[in-house]
């Protein structure tokens, strides 16, 4: 593992008029770490997804990405030529509602080998394997490979997008409430599901979500954010055992016991 | 608007026209498009299409680059579907006769300037010939994505993958890809081309063609173009490639089986006869045998 | 080497509880604790003493308001106390063990990869993981068809030896035992016993908390008490 974040972000600022949706926030995640961003409802953590998913640009402050070649990518300052093509490659994105994140009209199949061929892959055969392969890895039968997904409940649909955004094996995956909406069987699979593949892959995780529990079982860190700042940050296990801003020991108290 | 031009070939134009209808400001714009539509070739360029006499969706683009390109030495043919004879190849061979005087033929190689729509032309092309496409839809993603703003973003980033998406999808549903007209081609390694509803069998004519390739489409005012010897792929995958898909059949009148055949109903009962779609092509080798 | 593997130095924990008024409690006043490799140190003290919040704070599960807590990783002196996310659990990773009494339960991940995970995340190859800790499993008497089931639905007993599986199946420098022997039968709590005097023979350090005196005397080479404080003091916030 290198020395070096695979993302910093610094003075990071944006408004929605009056409303301070970033207010001096900072973020460094290390390759291979999965960085939660902890936070109710209007407290940023989705602007902060976006500002550092390059999808929304800051009022201030800068997002550097260091890309697989080791070099230092401003993402709000690259070009969208080459943000789409880091899209592509390197990072990923899981959208909270699979559907934001399928081609509800295109096979399965189809669905997972669309970034191979985005990328030049061209020949049948290696594409249908390989998406198979996926498939498998997340748990949903290669046979229904040409099933369309919106025909998948919707633990599947997100399983499939999961596999859809890891095909091309990004370094870094953006993930927004994965397991948001999902019935509690059906989300103890995904996050068990999402846990292997991160572990198996090395990948560096920058994941939002409301549900402490996520982020305790997914998490290495975590950042925890309020009215557009963050409150507290550290070892995931730290932060929720032993909180120290008032904010996180309300959060953490407020959790119901099963 | 410019004073209508006295010179015309011999037979004269119409009074009060301009020489091939269009004012020289007008025909001025489109060359002007015409050369970054060469400059880059397969790159949709948009352009200021006029009100012409007849509507939208009756060739309206192509007779305006032809318009734009013909001179009183040319000759023109025009084609409906391979053939000089149906109506509306005749109408808009006539029209260019009175507007510009020039010389008209139904044989492809004493043309200069060929006007098409949904066909090539059977015999070869060479050097020094125009052949100009009606189009309808320039936008090959149209289909599969529908916001203008989108496939403009994914022109300029070369990103087609949705298209081989279809392509796939299509082979994963039916074993083969089901486009048998209006084939996607990438022209030039570059940009993902709709070549006009042309036959699928057509697609490799245009690949290296020494024939200069206009497109025009008046509706939705857009110009591009294929400079000679440029290639053009059609989109398949390496273990399925593309295949031009013919009806397995002889041309009834001169015994063909390599040119694209018309199926023709003759009767009641089931009846049909094939015959050439390139009524020119076909009409020679006839009066060979 | 040197003469200690683990070491706190006037460790101070005091917790300020927002929730009510920023009512201050101390529960670590200037602990020092110092445990040479091979050594097996048992806290002692009354419950509600600090001997759990003292596990806590030495695996950096709980933060300290003063002091400092020192490890040999690496073969230099880390300061816990000072040390960021990364390098915490850089040093779980290599250094530092625990066996606590609650298993994490981690949804569906079937009880050998759970005991084989920490064995991958230092480099081993999953299979051999995966043997090793079958091996430690099957010591502790865990039937085999167990294995391959998530422990969510297993009792205490048996979630208490997958714990110990993982807790000892890398073979750590330090490691923490916090009731290690709980739930357990006698049979297994001989091979707890076992386990860790082999681990002391191998070198590590063991700092534990044993409820249970007989495997406290088995095991622990000194007691280590830790002084309820006083009367809790209630200072406005």
């Amino acid at each position: 593992m290198s020395d070096d974040p695979i993302l910093e972000a610094s003075g990071l600022h944006l408004r929605f008029g009056a409303v301070a949706a970033l207010d001096e926030v900072a973020l460094r995640v290390w390759p291979g770490e999965v960085v939660a961003i902890l936070g109710e409802s209007g407290s940023g953590k989705t602007s902060l997804l976006r500002v550092l998913s390059g999808t929304v640009a800051p009022d201030a402050g800068e997002v550097l990405y260091r890309d697989a070649a080791g070099a230092l990518v401003p993402v709000h300052a690259a070009g969208e030529a080459a943000l789409r093509r880091l899209a592509r490659t390197e990072w990923g994105f899981v959208h909270q509602n699979p559907r934001d994140g399928l081609r509800l009209g295109v096979s399965a199949g189809g669905n997972v080998g669309e970034r191979l061929m985005a990328v030049g892959a061209r020949h049948y055969g290696g594409i249908r394997a390989a998406a198979a392969e996926w498939l498998r890895r997340v748990e949903i039968d290669p046979a229904r490979m040409d099933d369309l997904p919106r025909d998948f409940s919707g633990g599947m649909q997100q399983r499939l997008q999961i596999a859809r955004t890891l095909v091309t094996r990004p370094r870094l995956v953006f993930m927004d409430e994965p397991t948001g909406g999902l019935d509690v069987s059906v989300q103890a699979r995904l996050l068990d599901l999402i846990r292997a593949l991160v572990a198996d892959l090395g990948l560096a995780v920058l994941l939002v979500t409301h549900d402490i529990a996520v982020a305790r079982l997914l998490a290495h860190r975590l950042v925890v954010m309020r009215r557009g700042r963050v409150v507290e940050h550290g070892l995931t296990d730290r932060v929720l055992d032993d909180p120290q801003h008032e904010y996180t020991q309300l959060l953490v108290s407020s959790v119901l016991a099963a | 608007m410019s004073a209508a031009a006295p010179d015309a070939a011999a037979g004269g134009t119409l009074a009060g026209y301009n020489f091939a209808y269009l004012d020289e400001d007008t025909k001025r714009m489109i060359r002007r498009a015409l050369l970054k539509a060469v400059a880059v070739p397969g790159h949709q360029v948009p352009f200021g299409s006029r009100e012409m006499p007849l509507p939208y969706g009756w060739g309206t683009g192509g007779i305006q680059v032809t318009a734009s390109v013909i001179g009183p030495d040319d000759t023109l043919k025009v084609i409906d579907q391979g053939a000089d004879d149906t109506t509306n190849a005749v109408s808009i061979r006539r029209f260019f006769a009175r507007v510009a005087g020039v010389a008209t033929t139904e044989r492809t190689a004493e043309a200069t300037v060929i006007q098409t729509r949904h066909r090539i032309p059977e015999t070869p092309l060479r050097e020094g010939q125009i052949l100009v496409y009606q189009v309808p839809m320039p936008e090959p993603l149209f289909r599969l994505e529908p916001r203008v703003a989108e496939t403009r973003r994914l022109h300029a980033l070369g990103d087609y993958g949705l298209m081989h998406v279809k392509l796939y999808e299509d082979i994963a549903r039916r074993g083969e890809v089901e486009i048998s007209y209006n084939y996607p081609v990438m022209v030039n390694g570059r940009y993902l081309m709709s070549p006009s509803p042309i036959p699928a069998f057509d697609n490799p004519k245009m690949d290296r063609m020494p024939a200069l390739q206009l497109f025009g489409a008046g509706r939705e005012k857009r110009i591009y173009a294929v400079p000679p010897y440029t290639s053009v792929r059609s989109l398949d995958f390496e273990d399925h490639p593309f295949r031009p898909a013919r009806a397995d059949a002889a041309c009834a009148l001169c015994g063909s089986r390599e040119t694209y055949l018309d199926e023709v109903v003759t009767d009641d009962h089931g009846g049909r006869r094939f015959l050439c779609s390139d009524t020119d092509y076909c009409g020679e080798r006839t009066a060979e045998r | 080497m040197s003469g200690w593997a683990l070491r706190t130095e006037g460790l101070v924990k005091t917790f300020t509880l927002h929730l009510q008024g920023g009512a201050r409690l101390p529960v670590l006043d200037g602990v020092d604790l110092v445990v040479a490799p091979g050594e097996c140190v048992a806290l002692a003290g009354p419950s509600g003493a600090g001997k759990s919040t003292l596990m806590r704070c030495l695996y950096g599960n709980y933060g300290a308001e003063g002091g400092r807590i020192l490890l040999q990783h690496r073969g230099k002196a880390v300061d816990l106390t000072a040390a960021d996310a990364r390098l915490v659990r850089e040093v779980r990773r290599e250094t530092l063990g625990h066996v606590s009494q609650f298993l994490r339960v981690i949804p569906r991940a079937p009880a050998l990869d759970i005991v084989a995970e920490p064995l991958v995340a230092r480099g081993m190859v999953a299979e051999a993981a995966r043997a090793t800790a079958r091996a430690l499993l099957s010591r502790l008497n865990m039937p085999p068809a167990l294995h391959a089931l998530p422990p969510a639905t297993f009792s205490g007993g048996e979630q208490q030896r997958v714990n110990l599986a993982r807790g000892f199946a890398p073979g750590y420098p330090v490691l923490l035992l916090d009731e290690p022997t709980a739930s357990l039968d006698a049979a297994n709590r001989d091979v707890a016993v076992a386990l860790i005097r082999e681990a002391k023979v191998a070198g590590a350090s063991v700092v534990g908390i044993f409820h249970d005196t007989d495997v406290r005397d088995r095991v622990a080479d000194r007691l280590f008490t830790i002084e309820p404080r006083p009367e809790a003091s209630r200072s406005a916030a």
